[in-house]
């Protein structure tokens, strides 16, 4: 099983690898014993040219990077292998330093002894096994490495932001302050997003149109920025530096330019229709419309479902009445092509559908609201001037119930905190008894007060009389017991710190639904090609060190698309995502991985197995030479191609057969002299 | 023997998912048997068929394949393609009269850490009451070779 080793490896003779084994303090040596390891590859795998075995304590520090350096320089090592953490951490640090002492950088191969071995393994002996066939299979691997150069690719500066709420609204405006240019992409009529639908922000109590529309209109006003409303993206292609975007962009049946956006066009049309995007169903738009007087841009948008001149071929008064002659009911969807070198996705969130949890009755129960509802009716612009009612829009409550958790942290809907809920409860708890002076009851599992003067603010509702039972709401019903439930909703709760089942009778419930993903974030993440979990929610390259990049390079993330989050967090997010962007515009170019694959014209066959498996549209056939090619800027590195290739005539860099099959005999130990026994 | 018998497992990781989630089991501190040696590839994608075979035939028990769920792979779809090949390398072993729980693939998002640490613990029982495989050493099952598997001469199906 040995005698083939020979075979696989070309540089058999002019090989000098390096072993560097890291003790990472005791976080290795505490389990592995280093020493040993390091000396048993400088004897055992001497024959498959290890020239050097060093043990050191950090590895990753100065002292122990020039360790690495000076026997590059003296021993004239070819081939480093540093045995430590996981690649994902320290890669970048040992490849620097090779390419420090002039050895090529993909020379150098990190083999995982921490994450995978002293961190998951107790029994010291089989660990110190364990980390000497990983060392083992590195070394064999590294025999097949060969110099590799980056792929260098020039950034365009130009940048698309995707979602035109205040996330995105911040990352626009930090790329276009300095000096960019920023195309902001929004699918609803107007900039602004859910922070536009609010009345006070937490824990301040900012008013939130007051703080959110000088940005809008920073927005749309900025030299830099092409503001793109009513459109969508359809479709991405490119890589990061040059991505090609399609954007739809919807019939306004509204000539932008010459609009002046008076607004006589709202005024005289005759169709009401009742607002659910953003009065959330409790009040009338027009079919011709702006969602709110301090949209961005101020143009609006003629919706034709709702149209009587596309439902009975008459009306027209909107083109009537409109003096500068800008209504267009000929007007077509057009297409957009943008060239952009990054994307900055920022589409926010959804509220969670209340109707999903028919015991607590909302569309069921009149009375019942939901936490935009309620942001609606507490807003000063929003259809009842800012007057907290009932549904039947003139009797005041006297007592509320507000319900948080509605499907967060419920195993039936959304086991995830939705973050927000417990800060934006208790903003309604003090306006409500603000506005009506009525009872409020919180009715909460845990409340999550965190962040700057939060609690501050909880102590404050506190303190305002409001009243909180811990417990999980199981229902809400208006079907009463005793005489003091007549004609209220009834709030049926185990009181878990009391601990008892308690019955309150209230006017008006409130249902604190928490945030859940773009029901399209699915698909919208296959158009832009990065990673979203199950749920549905984008996935970040690091939950902790990199929240805002994604796997895929030149694309990130900001806001709520990334997960529940409250302002602060989005506007930190996107600005966050403008600075990153912004060094990348400055580099003007940058490095990517050589992992890429390539096709050996002389071994291919033209069988063309390998032509439906690209994603990304790499793979070309030439029918008149009969061979495929990859296109390496296209080429992500997967791989899927080069496993497919039944002639072997794709290779991998990074990743060859080459070198995966070495690395499996190497972590089987066949290349260590079998002792005579063993057999 | 078999009781003092401890499985050698290859397992086969993506670089964006499973392998981190192997690297959040290790900064979490779960821990788990250390029969398991992983190789990470760019993408469960990357997985050629003969990566498998080539671990079995030169003494490995059990070979585990990691990749993204199905609908989150960092490539897109091409988990989908090692989903099909790992159908067809499990008949394959079938056909060589392999024991096909020998073979086992695993979804492991960045995020499970402490999951995969539990399918590594899981396999490795299996694979440990499945016993040795000694395949090469022992004469019923015929021996596959580098150069067949390199050289795709006479793969036998």
């Amino acid at each position: 099983m040995t005698d083939n080793m020979e075979n696989t490896s070309p540089l058999e003779d002019q090989e000098k690898i390096g072993v560097y084994v890291c003790h990472c303090g005791t976080n290795i040596a505490g389990v592995v014993d280093v020493v040993q390891v390091a000396e048993w590859a400088a004897k055992q795998l001497k024959h498959r040219g290890v020239v050097i075995a060093r043990e050191y304590k950090f590895m990753c520090s100065s002292p122990g990077q020039d360790l690495i350096e000076k026997d590059i320089k003296e021993l004239g090592l070819n081939r480093v292998i540093v045995a430590a953490c996981s690649p994902h951490l320290h890669e970048k640090t040992f490849r620097t330093a090779c390419a420090n002492a002039g050895l090529n950088p993909y020379l150098c191969e990190m083999v995982s002894i921490r994450e995978q071995v002293s961190w998951v393994h107790t029994d010291k002996v089989a660990a110190t096994e364990k980390a000497k066939a990983a060392i083992s299979g590195g070394v064999e691997r590294v025999r097949h490495h060969v110099p590799l150069q980056p792929i260098v690719v020039p950034i365009n500066p130009a940048t698309l932001v995707v979602g035109g709420g205040i996330a995105g609204i911040q990352s626009a405006l930090e790329i276009a302050d300095a000096g960019f240019h920023v195309y902001l992409v929004e699918r609803e009529p107007s900039i602004g997003g859910h922070m536009a639908q609010f009345d006070k922000t937490f824990p301040t109590l900012d008013c939130s149109a007051c703080i959110l529309t000088p940005k809008m209109n920073s927005v749309g006003t900025h030299p830099n920025i092409t503001l793109l409303t009513w459109s969508e993206v359809e479709k991405v292609d490119g890589y990061v530096g040059n991505f090609t975007v399609t954007v739809r962009k919807k019939a306004r049946k509204v000539d932008e330019e010459l609009c002046t956006g008076c607004g006589i066009c709202q005024e005289k049309c005759p169709r009401k229709v009742i607002d659910y995007e953003f009065e959330a169903g409790l009040g009338y738009r027009k079919a011709i419309y702006t969602p709110s007087p301090q949209a961005v841009p101020n143009r609006p948008v003629l919706d034709v479902a709702n149209c009587t001149y596309y439902e009975k071929g008459t009306c027209k008064a909107c083109e009537i009445f409109c003096a500068p002659k800008a209504i267009r009911f000929d007007q077509q969807d057009q297409i957009l092509t943008l060239n952009v070198g990054n994307i900055i996705l920022a589409t926010g969130y959804e509220l969670f559908d209340a109707r999903r949890i028919p015991n607590y009755g909302y569309g069921r129960l009149p009375n019942v609201f939901t936490s935009l509802e309620i942001e609606r009716l507490t807003n000063a612009a929003g259809p009842t001037n800012g007057n907290v009612v009932l549904r039947d829009g003139k009797t005041a409550p006297k007592s509320v119930g507000i319900i948080h958790c509605v499907g967060s942290r419920d195993k039936n809907y959304n086991n995830y905190c939705s973050v927000i809920c417990c800060m934006q409860s208790l903003k309604f708890a003090h306006l409500v008894h603000e506005r009506t002076g009525a009872t409020v009851y919180n009715f909460y599992i845990d409340i999550r007060a965190a962040f700057k003067d939060y609690d501050e603010f909880y102590q404050r509702v506190l303190e305002e009389g409001t009243m909180f039972v811990r417990g999980k709401v199981a229902e809400v019903t208006d079907v009463p017991r005793t005489e003091n439930e007549k004609g209220k909703l009834i709030i049926q709760v185990e009181d878990t710190l009391v601990g008892k089942q308690r019955r309150i009778p209230v006017d008006m419930v409130i249902l604190s639904a928490g945030l859940e993903p773009r029901k399209d974030s699915k698909e919208v993440a296959k158009t832009f090609g990065i990673s979203c979990s199950v749920n549905g929610w984008y996935i970040e390259k690091h939950p902790k060190l990199d929240p805002i990049a994604t796997m895929t390079e030149g694309i990130f993330i900001a806001g709520c698309a990334q997960g529940p989050k409250d302002i602060p967090a989005s506007v930190a997010q996107g600005a966050a995502a403008a600075a990153r962007v912004l060094g990348r515009i400055e580099q003007k170019e940058m490095a990517l991985e050589p992992v890429r694959a390539s096709v050996i014209e002389e071994k291919c066959s033209g069988c063309r197995i390998c032509n439906g498996l690209c994603p990304f549209n790499a793979i070309t056939f030439h029918a008149d030479r009969m061979v495929t090619e990859i296109n390496p800027a296209l080429c992500q590195g997967c791989g899927t191609c080069v496993a497919a290739c039944p002639a072997g005539a794709i290779t991998g860099t990074g990743f060859s057969n080459d070198q995966i099959m070495a690395q499996i005999e190497g972590l089987l130990m066949l290349n260590i002299e079998p002792e005579p026994a063993a057999v | 023997m078999t009781e003092t018998f401890e499985p050698v497992i290859i397992g086969f990781t993506c670089n964006w998912c499973s392998y981190r989630a192997a690297d959040l089991a290790g900064t979490a501190r779960i821990k788990y048997p250390p029969n398991v040696r992983l190789i990470r590839l760019m993408c469960s994608g990357r997985l050629d068929p003969a990566f498998v075979f080539k671990a079995l035939a030169n003494g490995a028990d059990g070979v585990m394949i990691t990749g993204c769920h199905p609908g989150e792979c960092h490539y897109i779809e091409q988990n989908y393609k090692a989903l099909r090949r790992f159908q067809l390398m499990r008949r394959t072993l079938e056909g060589f009269g392999i024991e096909p729980g020998r073979l086992r693939l695993v979804w492991a998002s960045a995020a499970e850490g402490a999951r995969f640490a539990s399918e590594v613990s899981s396999f490795i029982e299996e694979v440990r009451a499945l016993g040795p495989l000694h395949w090469g050493r022992n004469n019923n099952i015929p021996l596959i070779t580098d150069a067949t598997i390199l050289q795709n001469e006479e793969v036998p199906a």
